[in-house]
């Protein structure tokens, strides 16, 4: 017959394992401050290089010339949203292998492959949409296209890994609807979504788990 | 006291095939080599540990083939999911009337 204490600990070690066998916890809080640094160099990059100092306003005005005016600011806005969104992935893989590594547990789980399709498939449907949007020529409605996907695929992914990442996902789904009702500032939003929001979350994350 | 200690499954009684209930009673299924990995234990030892609950009934197996690799599954039985919430609340208690 068992004594208490390992009772206690049977119970521990229990509820230990169903943890980690539903949640991926090996996400790191510096994935999201690096991520909303990169989005904040890239919005700074878009408005003094791409965006002249701001002289272009890639809402109306861009609406209403001819596309072939427009082609090459287009595409260099989606070469820099790009590689943002590059960077930023390549560093969460980085820092969550570190991570793995030290608490020395398995990246490629049942748990990290549902994170990873719940996940994308808001994400690849809202990317689909937003190539739609360009296309269409709305370009007004990317930004909050891009917030309120990328919100619905952090509440969709929030359920496999730290509760705060479904939070952090409706607020960059209500920072995606008050820029889409707000005409000319997808950059502040964008600034406010994918930098402020990432960093403060990276941060109190970082300090919660890990520090 | 004695009616405690009844509720407390000798088939439960080790350590790893707790671990394969707990992971089994939060996931639908879950493959050998991830139970394998979560739990930190050798082949032979979770295997004989899996046929000694599939035995009781706590647990089946799905063989399945991914292309041409076979892939066996497990997942909890209605008396296995039972069976494990009534050890749960023994050992609760156990805790609790220390």
């Amino acid at each position: 017959m068992k004594n208490d204490s390992n009772s206690i600990e049977d119970i521990r070690a229990i509820r230990k394992i169903m943890e980690e066998s539903t949640r991926f916890l090996s996400l790191s809080g510096l994935s999201g401050i690096f991520a909303g640094l990169t989005a904040i160099a890239g919005a700074l990059f878009a408005w003094f290089f791409i965006l002249d100092n701001g002289s272009i306003h890639y809402d109306e005005y861009f609406r209403n010339l001819p596309e072939k005016e427009t082609i090459s600011l287009r595409w260099k806005l989606i070469a820099d949203a790009l590689a943002v969104l590059l960077l930023s992935v390549l560093f969460s893989f980085y820092f969550s292998v570190k991570k793995a590594k030290k608490e020395s547990k398995n990246l490629w789980t049942p748990v990290s492959r549902r994170l990873l399709i719940n996940f994308l498939i808001p994400l690849v449907a809202g990317g689909i949409f937003v190539i739609a949007l360009l296309v269409r020529n709305q370009i007004q409605f990317i930004v909050p296209s891009f917030l309120i996907f990328y919100g619905l695929a952090l509440v969709s992914a929030g359920k496999f890994t730290f509760g705060e990442v479904f939070y952090l996902g409706i607020l960059e789904i209500i920072t995606g609807l008050a820029a889409a009702f707000v005409p000319g500032w997808g950059l502040s939003f964008w600034i406010i979504g994918f930098g402020i929001l990432h960093i403060v979350y990276g941060l109190a994350m970082y300090r919660k788990y890990e520090a | 006291m004695k009616d405690l200690i009844s509720h407390i499954n000798k088939v439960f009684e080790s350590r790893i095939r707790l671990g394969i209930m707990s992971v089994l009673m939060v996931n639908e299924s879950y493959d050998f080599n991830s139970l394998k990995e979560t739990l930190n234990v050798t082949d032979g030892n979770l295997a004989s540990h899996l046929k000694a609950l599939e035995e009781k009934g706590m647990i089946k197996v799905n063989k399945q083939f991914i292309g041409r690799k076979p892939n066996t599954s497990y997942s909890a039985t209605e008396t296995g999911i039972s069976e494990f919430r009534h050890h749960l609340k023994a050992l609760e208690k156990l805790i609790r009337e220390q």
